[in-house]
């Protein structure tokens, strides 16, 4: 009889695709985070694949902090037009009221527009499972979560007791007011990721590609002047250098590396040539050894 | 650095080619495994950091946290890159599995780091159940210890056929040759014991880097390959999988609209093309295969680990849980089976007690009957056990409430693998490896009676119930419960009392009180009740029942609405206080065990039927709240 061997890409997307219906059937209110980004892009993608012909059976929701890069609101409308699912957004409404900011506020920004705010959207549409585009080779307390992860009615995770997960046999029953996430990436690498994006052609925020653009130069952070809310120092002046973002968060608080990448494969090769980790570029994890750990605990996606 | 990593060239000089390669990698999932500072932490840290995995910002953390908090004095603490749970940096232990990412040139790599401590065995099966292979790590200074045999035996009962002994600290002894070749031998004898014939031994050091990813000289003796040499070549028979016969469990029905249905599902085993005969257990029913589909185009053939749509010839019905096999060779349906069974859970298995299975996409209600024996992982002996422990390995009979489509664990880790959930907290806690189905179930038949139990009700003029009363001792369950059907005889309805003491003068008289008893006095006087309902009776009971899930069990016997709990609320100090019978103070005074309320747990009902508060409400005036609610 004839072989077929499946390469690791064939493996991870099935796999990806497995988790997807798994949820689907074993959740009552199922929602996927999507915060246009490359993994977002990438989950959305592997959401078509998973219920073709169909569109993916839950809406997406993307949290927003107000903060985002404009090119990122852009590709959020349209990508979830054209898979043909509803765009549900949140902002806290205490941090519109507070006017919080990523200048004035520091670590209180991330908490209160992304933590919070995840949890008041969660909260509000009943969803109980959530999809969350988060890979294991990121961080290490990410390294250590499971696939179908448990949350508290308070949205709390205790990694020192998860439930044991074999095989491809997924525990989601939970009880009232408890939740999952759910992360269809865990086992893709960020060359994975770029791969398949390259691949599948899968459309993504511009601000990956190099090209020239207006910045700044703040605590050893390269930022892009996104728009006029960017208040500059005295004497600052936007410098136009051609960068592209490895990761892209709030635009203030992710830095940019100069670059010449135009394209996909030119991404890819300064990728694998590259000296430093892709969560470098965020501002968040800066703060302590086990930050990750702690944030996730109180409910960070 | 050893050249399987040399990839900068290419990178820089030709992307695109170097793309191409990539593409068409394999992976290899592995486990590490060995006791506490075997150095598995070490090793892993030890590939990724040759394999530069590591970052220059991570390695600056490294170096950092070394120095704080690490082991090896100045020099980079490789564990610390893996112990990634702020608990075990600060234990120096690995709790929970940490899956790891690194790729050469053939392979990319899935590592998970499994802990070695005996009390989180769940989370090494957890590594074990996706690995192919495991790397299992000796101290050679210490040789084999307790937790190599029982990771060795864990591995190899989860599946895995690839075992790689690493002889891990040789710089500890001045690379002695002797010191590695009789750890071997010992291995070799305990390995062929438990069914381990082959595994390939190799000297290595995770702190000096000798044999991990390049040969080192201080073993000129050793000529076995390195570590790194053999997860890249070693043959992974993945696609044995296809070779076997086609199953595919069904996860979710796909239908948009009238003119698609599709069956979406990850194919288990074997390939299927269109056109193929296939059949859908437990149905049975027989079809073709008209259209494999995905999001990239029809597909002609489609193999084991895909996931795909599959649609069929004629409207046949099939939905989630049932499983699409070869028209010519399906498999078995059963609802008995003995497994084995790996406990996972901080509190003791319950026999009798039913819990939620789940294999493949389907769940259903299971029951564990008392472990034929339970397995001591470390001496391999079988030994007689009422239950199961944490971390404890028994072969049991597991009985399910409806037949299920499913082959043995070796034969199909998707149709014999499944795992137990408690239905109170929803833990999984419990694995079972499906060893072969029972014929007994097969073999007694449902005997189908002329009289049906709609007749036996209609000729009482009523309809059945059970009342099932639950409380405390001495809450005033048998009171009401007599009270009740004195009443209900006076308005000429069929009854039967069941009496918690009374039945367990006879039908009981065999069982004690511990929780497994328990619930199989309850299992018992369930059956009962459902024997007596379906000759159309009205049956009381009057238990204490402490535990939900028996309560529950019994409500699932009955059809809907038929089971009616009624909760005797009577708080403990109350019914201390009445102590009727004189067991309370017995219980206090230590001459009575697992008194509920005292020293075993009373689990109050969440959404009784009914619920009687004794200390608003006077017994008469309980009963007729009852039999109102009973006869509107």
């Amino acid at each position: 009889m004839h072989v077929t061997n499946l390469t690791h890409l064939q493996r991870l997307e099935a796999e990806a695709i497995h988790i997807m219906r798994e949820v689907v059937t074993q959740a009552d209110k199922p929602v996927m985070l999507y915060s246009v980004g490359k993994d977002s892009a990438v989950m959305l993608h592997l959401a078509k694949k998973a219920f073709y012909p169909a569109p993916p059976p839950f809406p997406l929701l993307h949290v927003d902090t107000t903060w985002k890069f404009r090119d990122m609101y852009a590709l959020r409308d349209k990508a979830a037009r054209k898979a043909g699912m509803q765009l549900l957004v949140h902002q806290n409404p205490d941090a519109v009221r507070q006017g919080i900011n990523p200048f004035d506020h520091g670590g209180v920004h991330t908490d209160m527009w992304k933590t919070e705010g995840l949890k008041q959207a969660l909260d509000l549409h009943g969803f109980d499972a959530a999809f969350g585009g988060a890979r294991r080779d990121e961080e290490k307390s990410r390294a250590k979560e499971r696939i179908f992860s448990f949350r508290t009615a308070s949205h709390r995770w205790d990694p020192k007791n998860q439930r044991p997960e074999l095989w491809r046999t997924y525990n989601a029953r939970k009880n009232k007011g408890e939740s999952m996430r759910v992360f269809p990436l865990s086992n893709w690498t960020e060359l994975d990721i770029w791969q398949y994006i390259h691949l599948e052609n899968i459309e993504i925020v511009p601000l990956y590609y190099a090209d020239e653009r207006p910045t700044v130069m703040r605590d050893g952070l390269l930022l892009m002047v996104d728009d006029d809310r960017f208040p500059l120092a005295k004497g600052e002046e936007p410098v136009m250098r051609s960068i592209r973002f490895r990761t892209l968060g709030c635009y203030p608080l992710t830095g940019a590396v100069e670059s010449g990448a135009k394209t996909l494969p030119e991404i890819i090769q300064e990728m694998l040539l590259t000296t430093t980790s892709e969560r470098q570029g965020r501002a968040i994890d800066h703060d302590q050894a086990a930050s990750m750990e702690k944030k996730k605990q109180e409910g960070y996606f | 650095m050893n050249e399987i990593y040399k990839t900068d060239a290419l990178i820089a000089e030709d992307i695109d080619k170097y793309l191409e390669i990539h593409q068409h990698k394999t992976m290899l999932r592995f486990i590490t495994c060995g006791s506490v500072d075997d150095g598995k932490s070490t090793l892993i840290g030890r590939l990724l950091y040759d394999s530069k995995m590591i970052f220059e910002d991570q390695l600056a953390t490294l170096e950092a946290d070394s120095k704080r908090v690490g082991t090896q004095g100045e020099a980079i603490d490789f564990a610390l890159l893996v112990d990634g749970l702020a608990a075990e940096r600060e234990q120096g232990i690995t709790i929970d599995v940490a899956y790891r990412f690194f790729a050469t040139e053939k392979r990319k790599f899935i590592v998970a780091d499994t802990p070695g401590h005996e009390q989180y065995t769940r989370n090494m099966i957890t590594g074990a159940s996706t690995a192919d292979l495991a790397v299992i790590l000796i101290d050679a200074r210490k040789g084999i210890l307790t937790q190599t045999r029982r990771h060795s035996y864990l591995a190899h009962l989860i599946g895995i056929r690839h075992i790689v002994l690493a002889v891990n600290k040789m710089d500890l002894v001045d690379y002695d040759r002797a010191v590695f070749e009789q750890i071997v031998e010992e291995y070799r004898s305990f390995a062929a014991s438990i069914g381990i014939t082959e595994f390939t031994p190799i000297p290595l050091s995770g702190l000096a880097g000798d044999n991990i990813t390049t040969r080192s000289a201080n073993t000129a003796w050793y000529d076995g390959p390195i570590l790194l040499d053999h997860l890249e070549k070693v043959e992974l028979n993945q696609t044995a999988e296809q070779l076997k016969p086609f199953r595919m469990p069904v996860q979710w029905v796909n239908r948009p609209n009238l003119d698609f249905r599709g069956f979406a599902g990850t194919i288990a085993t074997g390939q299927v093309q269109v056109g193929d005969d296939v059949r859908v257990l437990p149905s049975g029913r027989t079809t073709t295969i008209s259209r494999i589909v995905t999001m990239d185009g029809d597909l002609d053939r489609a193999v084991a680990g895909q996931a795909v749509t599959l649609c069929f010839a004629d409207e046949i019905d099939c939905s989630r849980g049932q499983i699409i096999t070869a028209g010519q060779n399906p498999v078995e349906v059963a609802d008995q089976f003995e497994a084995t069974i790996i406990w996972m859970d901080d509190e003791d298995m319950v026999p009798g007690r039913s819990y939620w299975l789940k294999i493949g996409p389907q769940t259903v209600n299971a029951v564990v009957s008392q472990p034929k024996y339970q397995i001591n992982v470390n001496t391999m002996e079988h030994l007689a056990s009422k239950t199961l422990d944490l971390n404890g390995i028994g072969v049991a009979t597991l009985t399910t409430d409806r037949e299920i489509p499913c082959e043995p664990y070796a034969q199909s880790r998707d149709l014999g693998g499944f795992i137990l959930i408690d239905k109170m907290t929803n833990r999984t806690i419990g694995a079972g490896l499906l060893n072969f189905a029972l014929r007994r179930a097969q073999n007694i038949h449902w005997q189908a009676t002329d009289i049906s139990r709609e007749h036996h009700a209609s000729l009482k003029n009523q309809k059945p119930a059970v009342l099932w009363m639950t409380g405390l001792s001495g809450s005033g369950k048998s009171t009401i419960a007599n009270l009740v059907e004195k009443k209900l005889a006076r308005m000429n309805r069929h009854t039967f009392l069941l009496d918690g003491d009374n039945v367990r003068h006879g039908l009981n008289k065999d069982l004690g009180f511990t929780e497994a008893d328990r619930v199989e006095n309850i299992r018992r006087v369930g059956e009962v009740a459902k024997l007596m309902a379906d000759a159309g009776l009205i049956v009381i009971t009057a238990f204490i029942s402490p535990f939900r899930s028996e309560r529950e069990m019994v409500r699932g016997m009955l059809p809907a609405g038929e089971f009616i709990e009624v909760f005797v609320d009577t708080p403990l100090e109350e019914a201390e206080k009445r102590d009727v019978k004189g067991l309370y103070a017995k219980a206090r005074a230590g001459q009575l065990k697992n008194f509920t309320g005292i020293d075993s747990p009373y689990e109050a009902p969440d959404a009784a039927e009914i619920r009687i508060d004794t200390t608003k409400m006077t017994p008469d005036a309980a009963a007729d709240l009852i039999i109102s609610k009973l006869i509107p």
